[in-house]
């Protein structure tokens, strides 16, 4: 990335650095279990309303192809639709930065003199800080919408850990806590009891706010309308009642038509919580005249924030993400780290990949590239299809290459490891020399892991970056030179091949040729 | 058929059993093998790390090492640095004589249970093997590289294996290369995770076609002082072999596609 980018600067939410946000998560034994049990749940229910709908692959082919269409003529889909909004009787306010657009809300709410405010459904709202910015107006109250971030405001503003399941790291003791404590509950621990409890304060609250805020999951270009994708109906109240609405969305979420909404709505749902469709699937725009609800003032905030970063670059695919969160689901660094161990509002893959595009360096998010054993799950179950894995690499590459950020000891060890792989005298003088240089540090003791460890001799401490590998596990001890695979092919006599089998591969190989295939 | 052996740097370093093997199941079944001492590694390790530069003369050596016997097929025991030859044209962008080099690589390069499965068109290699075995499904091989059959046909023709399935068999086991040194906190949980799900399934062999991956929850195995035998394929197909019990993929499926 280049210097003097955008920069987002409110999406880091910890001040720990990375390593002990790893190992606060590894000591919250409950939300590890947590995510673990809900990425197991969520992987039958995603798979099964997958293969329900069939062709899997070509929907993630015209996934892909909408979202690639949508960001390549963005400029253009986002005026349509800004004209579009205009001609329904709404406003459009294009923010560039965090600041920008958390001004606009505020001076509105001021001049509207606003004093009640829900949410719903958002995550670009706390990338601009909005919460926090209107609670310093006096009198102001302001109450998330969705249960689990309801949970979590009561819960003194926890940060949340998934973009579908902001919650999931609490369990039904700790919130029946919070509400005894911030809201005054007396009853049990069971779910639905306290849901009700949770409705019953929301809906008191819902008829009494002048604005709601809302995100946005898809904003259609050739009709202006919002498009809201959620289960407990929360967002369409906030919609429905208060007169004024304002909707918060990226600059990328946008689709050219209806026809490509309903696509996305349908991978999208499938992917976040593996239903057909979400329970309330909204389209929604200013009140039309004769309508008895909707909002009577419609604002629609399109935040760029760092977002174009990405444009004509390598990182462009990013911005095809429908924050589905699949990609948390699949990971096997965010099942034992969870969202906290990412330090962004944004975790996961996806996170890793956006955070430090967003903020324009790599400044807070140096070690979110690493934080990924590039087992490429995300990028298989990416419904657009974003090669997630392979812009962790670019990352990669721009932190070692171009800026130069390892520390200078593995910098050097990794350098010479480029140095001795490309070498073959000097690969085969390491080869010639490991046993001997590493037999000081091998231990004699007998092997467990039988077979691939069974020199009887194993390595338990290895110096600079390789360190890592044996603060975990052994490592075998190196053959001797003369023993090694090289040494073996050298000297050995070739198998006699089985005459039968010979045959038949001899056979094999003439069709082939005569397929054209070898 | 010639088959230039790919050795990997992981075999050439630690696992010289694994080579053999490969290379005499191979021997047995008909192809004269080559080995160019000139290759070393595929670079994956540094040009994953981000040491992109640094790598490019990494994959010159070892795209130039593969070319310089003119064989028909390139074998390698490992599905992740097979992808990374799969994967090389595309790194090699921009060197247009590099490029179409790395293109003819390639093209004719398997992985070791690929080419037995798909390219020899064996299902029944003949070996035997007296136990409860558990196979661990590698990333690279599975998701990239794209192979879930050949490994899984021929270890059910293994005659007295049991195979037993690992539960989480789509998750990542830590290695991811150079992520098990540079993270080795969260990398612990993980293969911490892979080995108590194969304790689980009371197996006494775990199985893989990666021996990274084997290196990587073998070591954890072996640190923990937990009972394990860890087997790359090419050493099960390689267990008491009798060739009177081969037999071969007869319909067009699982042949070379």
């Amino acid at each position: 990335m280049k210097t003097g980018m955008k920069t987002a600067t409110m999406i880091r939410n910890s001040d720990h650095d990375f390593l002990t946000r790893v190992k606060e998560s590894e000591a919250d034994t409950f939300a590890q279990k947590a995510v673990a049990k809900a990425q197991d749940a969520q992987w039958v229910k995603r798979e099964g309303a997958r293969e329900e709908l069939g062709n899997w692959e070509e929907w993630r082919n015209l996934g892909e192809q909408i979202r690639q269409h949508s960001v390549r003529y963005l400029p253009d889909y986002l005026e349509e639709f800004s004209d579009n909004v205009e001609k329904n009787g709404g406003h459009v306010f294009f923010a560039q930065t965090d600041v920008e657009a958390r001004d606009f809300i505020v001076n509105l709410a001021k001049e509207k003199q606003v004093k009640n405010v829900v949410k719903s459904k958002s995550m670009v709202t706390s990338e601009i800080g909005i919460d926090k910015a209107l609670l310093k107006i006096p009198g102001m109250n302001l109450l998330e919408t969705d249960l689990a971030e309801f949970i979590l405001q009561q819960d003194d503003w926890d940060e949340p850990t998934h973009l579908v399941f902001p919650a999931l790291h609490k369990n039904r003791d700790q919130v029946r806590e919070v509400f005894m404590k911030k809201l005054g509950y007396e009853g049990d621990n069971d779910p639905q009891h306290l849901a009700r409890f949770a409705r019953k304060v929301m809906r008191e609250r819902f008829l009494k706010n002048e604005m709601s805020i809302t995100g946005c999951n898809f904003a259609v270009a050739d009709n202006g309308m919002i498009n809201l994708d959620t289960n407990e109906g929360n967002a369409d109240l906030c919609m429905a009642i208060p007169k004024i609405q304002v909707v918060c969305m990226g600059m990328e979420r946008i689709v050219p038509g209806l026809k490509e909404a309903e696509t996305m709505d349908n991978m999208l749902a499938r992917s976040a919580v593996g239903q057909k469709i979400t329970t309330y699937c909204t389209f929604t725009s200013k009140q039309v005249d004769g309508e008895s609800d909707g909002p009577e003032e419609f604002y629609v905030v399109i935040i760029d924030n760092g977002r174009s970063n990405a444009l004509g670059t390598d990182f462009e695919p990013i911005l095809q993400c429908i924050r589905c969160a699949s990609c948390l689901n699949v990971c096997p660094i965010y099942r034992h780290i969870g969202g906290h161990g990412y330090g962004s509002i944004y975790p996961g893959p996806v996170g890793s990949v956006l955070s430090p595009v967003l903020q324009g360096n790599y400044d807070d998010f140096a070690d979110l590239p690493y934080a990924c054993s590039l087992c490429a799950a995300c990028t298989a179950t990416c419904p657009v299809k974003i090669p997630l894995h392979k812009l962790l690499i670019k990352h990669r590459e721009i932190e070692m290459d171009d800026l130069h950020q390892s520390k200078l000891i593995d910098d050097v060890v990794m350098r010479v490891v480029g140095l001795g792989t490309g070498h073959s005298s000097l690969f085969r003088t390491a080869l010639g020399m490991d046993h001997a240089m590493l037999a000081p540090l091998t231990k004699n003791q007998p092997e467990t892991a039988e077979n691939l460890y069974s020199n009887d001799k194993h390595l338990e401490w290895m110096p600079f970056v390789f360190g890592g590998w044996t603060k975990v596990r052994d490592l075998p001890d190196p053959p001797a030179h003369s023993k090694n695979f090289r040494s073996w092919f050298h000297t050995h006599e070739p198998v006699a091949a089985d005459p039968k089998v010979a045959q038949h591969t001899a056979q094999r190989e003439k069709e082939i040729k005569a397929e054209g295939k070898a | 058929m010639k088959v230039v052996i790919f050795s990997t740097c992981v075999v050439d370093l630690m696992f010289p059993n694994v080579g053999k093997a490969m290379v005499e199941v191979l021997e047995r079944f008909g192809c004269e093998t080559y080995m160019p001492m000139q290759q070393i590694c595929c670079g994956q390790p540094t040009y994953n790390s981000g040491y992109i530069k640094t790598t490019k003369h990494v994959m010159h050596n070892e795209v130039d090492a593969l070319l310089s016997v003119d064989a028909d097929y390139i074998v390698g025991p490992a599905g992740s640095c097979v992808n990374m030859l799969k994967e090389l044209p595309g790194h090699l962008q921009g060197e247009p004589a590099y490029q179409a080099k790395a293109q003819a690589v390639a093209d004719k390069t398997y992985e070791f249970s690929q080419f037995v499965y798909r390219v020899l068109g064996i299902e029944n290699a003949g070996a035997q093997l007296d136990a409860v075995a558990t196979y661990h499904r590698s990333c690279h091989m599975t998701r990239l590289l794209g192979e879930r059959v050949s490994p899984f046909a021929l270890l059910d023709h293994v005659q007295d294996l049991k195979m037993v399935p690992l539960p989480h068999i789509e998750n990542c086991c830590g290695f991811g290369g150079m992520f098990s040194m540079k993270e080795p906190e969260i990398s612990k949980q993980m293969v911490d995770e892979k080995v108590n799900d194969v304790i689980s399934t009371n197996a006494s062999v775990l199985i893989s076609c990666d021996p990274g991956c084997l290196m990587n929850i073998g070591g954890r195995f072996n640190r923990r002082g937990e009972k394990i035998t860890i087997m790359h394929l090419a050493e099960v197909l390689n267990h008491n072999v009798d060739m009177s019990r081969v037999t071969y993929v007869d319909s067009k499926e699982g042949v070379l596609v």
